[in-house]
């Protein structure tokens, strides 16, 4: 057993890679599905997407071959509307509460759909959006990710002129570092920024990272207002005996080694285990599996009624051959010189619902132990604590206390996406950038 | 198993499914085929004056994805070599003789020219002819098609022309492109027609092409006004038949009906209204002439479950349904009724209430479903939201008439009865 890189041939990682939810091949077969839509009246899908895009609207504009618009209404709410087409678990939000599903019929497929009109705006570099006259007021954004992108568009178009400073080198955040590369490319991720900055107005600072380069003291001075989307950082810590050992990573770091650089490049190990049962969880199983390991369990405590990500996802994951053990909690990793070869679990059985209101798991007192070579941890995000404290900036346990706007407890200074909620959907990022936007719009005319 | 075979002026076809003269009957390769698919009668595209045809010819409407909904056409009448296409008649009736013949004509104006081409084709032991007095684009700068059939009294002329000479039944094809068929199918009728068929072409532009602003059908930077037929069209004809069966001068003579047949529930509207056969093309030009079996085994179905042993049975069974307006029961009233266990909460009813009719559906917020309900007492009963919604019965009309008694405008008006007062 062992962990290496360039496990397969360039076809192969060609092929494990490409594009996992294709668009449509055709305007005919857009059309076909566009005008199966219901147009239903203040529709349920629109009302479960995070962002209110005007879902039936844009749908009947693809009917009319009014793409240009269609991706207007699209983007007017969500800029990253073409990413999220791709990343967004639609099963549960738009295309979950579609009608059809009330009528055991397969759902519209709304993020087709939605590919299918911001991908033509992507291609052809439609220009959308006007700048307002500009009104000589300045703003800084930290991250350019989903939240740190959407607020920057929206104060553009409002005659803002906006400056992010982001830490990597380019820029789209969790969008471009943080999800399977099946699901967004590194090309598609730079074209959509590139996309949405060519509004006009939007400097974005490469490799410029907060507490290194500048502090939130200098943005003050320098700027009416001040956007805090950085995001989250690693994988929550296991504390169990043994995480010290080689061979276990962290599942942050794992898909951010996939995005940043060439697949042939990212170790992995024969036998991987995957502890936690969230989108990343899922993220980093599949391409692990998809890097050529042999055998990739996922491991969580408690069971599929609990699981944090969608059956969609779990498919996923099952179909790419990854096994799942249910009601395990990892207790401990054993090496062999320093270099990790067991993980041993505490089986669990259900109680009662907890404060999250799913059950709580429990000690059984068996174990089970998985021989593995490779341990990548995906149970949960830890915020950047150390961004945070120490600045007079509200926080809970390193999560950004905000009021509904956006609105810190510092005039002036706002923040949202994960850095805030401790992490959710692309989706919910870009409504909580959209949100900071409307409100430092308010507060710098206020100036 | 019901008889569906039809015996229309004594031209007896296996079924009343007849194939319009049109591209799909215009030579023998066809019509041999159509037959042995299994359509009852054939009415051979038109023959007449020597004519020349462009390209292209067809253009459509289609509808949210669906293609052909309505279709339109600057085809003119066969362009084929006369000779040729009596001989290839005559050789039809001969590997078909079950099969109805009939032949539509349009010969050049005058007298002579009819008599000339009836007894040609008369020649070729065909059933039956059919005046074209319809055709509206191309034959009418020349005199021909549809300016016969707009005028009464040139119909009338021509027609006593035909029946001077024709010696098998004559079928004579009226133009919808008229206030009212009813004058032109009276005057032919009363000059002697045997028999009406109904409706031709309907004159149109499908549309325009939003790049170089050219009609369709395009041909060579212009185009003309086409005839438009079609499943569009179907509402059209059956009204236009209906006042023929209506009228007791025209509803004297059978009625071969026409205007976007394309299934056998359509044919059978156009039988419920007076026709006696059916003519199909749109339908086969886009399906081909194997529609024809669902056409025959869907009739019979229905006729066997409603215990029609002949098409006779039911042939203008529904014209006495079609009354004046002032006849209508003003007590008559309905309510719509919304099943919440078939609601999928799509808000269509409502907003197409709300907008287009006359506010009577409530709607309770709900997240991501609102739940819609009937304002009962603000309902006109108009059907909009049961047209609209898309689950089956799960948007009724309930009866809950104003009073027992029938009463009609006129009475009402006498009576002193209130106003609606929303």
């Amino acid at each position: 057993m062992t962990i290496k890189s360039n496990r397969l041939t360039a076809e192969e990682y060609e092929q494990n890679f490409s594009d996992i939810h294709p668009p449509f091949d055709s305007r005919e077969s857009a059309l076909v599905e566009a005008n199966r839509c219901l147009f239903c009246y203040d529709a349920p899908c629109t009302k479960s997407c995070p962002t209110g895009i005007d879902i039936p609207k844009f749908i009947k504009q693809i009917t009319t071959d009014n793409v240009k618009g269609s991706a207007h209404t699209i983007f007017v709410s969500n800029i990253m509307g073409a990413g999220c087409a791709r990343v967004c678990p639609v099963e549960k939000l738009c295309e979950g509460s579609c009608v059809y599903n009330l009528l055991e019929e397969t759902p519209i497929s709304i993020a087709r759909l939605q590919r299918y009109a911001t991908e033509q705006a992507l291609e052809k570099k439609w220009k959308l959006f006007e700048r307002k006259p500009t009104t000589g007021k300045r703003v800084a954004i930290v991250g350019a990710g989903p939240a740190g992108l959407s607020c920057a568009h929206v104060l553009s178009r409002e005659g803002i002129a906006v400056t992010i400073y982001e830490k990597e080198s380019k820029g789209g955040g969790l969008m471009t570092y943080g999800i399977a590369a099946y699901k967004v490319t590194p090309e598609f991720c730079e074209a959509e920024v590139k996309y949405i900055t060519s509004l006009g107005g939007i400097t974005i600072e490469y490799n410029q990272e907060l507490g290194v380069h500048f502090t939130l003291a200098d943005l003050q001075q320098n700027y009416d207002a001040v956007y805090l989307g950085f995001g989250v950082g690693l994988a929550r810590q296991l504390n169990i005996p043994g995480e010290e050992l080689e061979g276990v990573v962290d599942a942050i770091k794992f898909i951010y080694d996939i995005r940043a650089g060439a697949y042939d490049q990212v170790p992995v190990g024969d036998r991987v285990a995957v502890i936690g049962m969230g989108m990343t969880a899922i993220d980093a199983a599949t391409q692990a599996k998809r890097l050529g390991a042999k055998e990739v369990i996922l491991v969580y405590r408690r069971t599929q009624e609990e699981m944090p990500c969608t059956e969609v996802e779990l498919d996923i994951a099952k179909l790419d051959g990854c096994r799942i053990i249910w009601l395990a909690a990892p207790a401990m990793i054993k090496g062999e010189h320093g270099h990790a070869t067991q993980l041993v679990c505490n089986l669990m059985q259900l109680g009662e619902p907890d404060a999250s209101g799913r059950r709580s798991p429990f000690e059984m007192g068996e174990t089970c132990t998985l021989e593995v070579d490779m341990i990548i941890k995906a149970a949960g995000q830890m915020p950047f604590e150390a961004l945070v404290s120490g600045k007079q900036l509200q926080h809970t346990h390193g999560k950004i206390v905000t009021q509904m706007n956006g609105a810190t407890n510092i005039p002036g200074v706002y923040a949202g996406g994960d850095c805030v909620n401790g992490g959710k959907e692309v989706v919910d990022a870009v409504q909580a950038g959209k949100l900071g936007a409307a409100a430092i719009l308010e507060y710098v005319a206020g100036l | 198993m019901a008889d569906i075979s039809a015996n229309f002026l004594g031209v007896r076809s296996p079924n009343p499914f007849w194939l319009a003269s049109a591209p799909p009957t215009d030579k023998k390769i066809n019509v041999l085929r159509a037959f042995e698919a299994g359509w009852g009668g054939v009415v051979w595209k038109t023959l007449g004056s020597q004519v020349k045809n462009v390209s292209s010819r067809y253009s459509a409407v289609n509808y949210n994805g669906s293609k052909i909904m309505g279709f339109n056409n600057i085809e003119l009448i066969s362009d084929r070599p006369l000779e040729l296409n009596l001989r290839e008649i005559k050789e039809c009736i001969k590997l078909f003789p079950d099969r109805a013949m009939i032949v539509s004509l349009m010969a050049d104006n005058t007298r002579e020219k009819w008599h000339e081409l009836i007894a040609q084709v008369e020649d070729t032991g065909a059933h039956g002819l059919e005046l074209n007095f319809g055709c509206p684009h191309g034959m009418t700068e020349r005199g021909m098609g549809a300016v016969v059939g707009q005028d009464p009294e040139i119909a009338r002329l021509v027609v006593e022309w035909v029946m001077e000479k024709a010696t098998i039944p004559v079928i004579t094809k009226l133009t919808p492109n008229v206030h009212s068929v009813v004058p032109t199918g009276k005057a032919s009728v009363e000059a002697g027609t045997n028999a009406l068929s109904l409706i031709n072409t309907i004159q149109s532009v499908t549309g325009i092409d939003l790049d170089t602003f050219v009609p369709n059908p395009y041909v060579a930077g212009k185009s003309v006004f086409g005839g438009y037929c079609g499943p569009a069209v179907k509402p059209i004809a059956l009204k236009m038949l209906a006042t023929i069966s209506q009228d007791p001068v025209t509803a004297r003579v059978p009625i071969s009906g026409i205007g976007g047949v394309s299934t056998w529930k359509d044919a059978v509207e156009f039988m419920l209204l007076g026709a006696t056969t059916v003519q199909v093309c749109t339908a086969v030009m886009k399906h081909g002439f194997r529609i024809v079996e669902d056409l025959c085994e869907g009739l019979n179905n229905w006729m066997d479950e409603k215990g029609f042993n002949t098409i006779n049975d039911f042939i203008g069974k529904s014209v006495p349904h079609l009354t004046q307006w002032e006849e209508l029961d003003i007590n008559y009233h309905i309510v719509a009724n919304i099943d919440q266990n078939k609601c999928i909460h799509c808000g269509l009813c409502y907003i197409a209430c709300e907008d287009g009719s006359h506010q009577s559906i409530n709607l309770q917020y709900g997240n991501p479903y609102n739940t819609y309900t009937i304002k009962e007492e603000e309902c006109v009963g108009c059907n909009l939201c049961k047209l609209i919604c898309p689950v089956d019965d799960c948007i009724t009309m309930v009866e809950q008439r104003k009073g027992v008694d029938y009463v009609n405008w006129k009475e009402f008006q006498e009576r002193g009865m209130p106003l609606n007062d929303h």
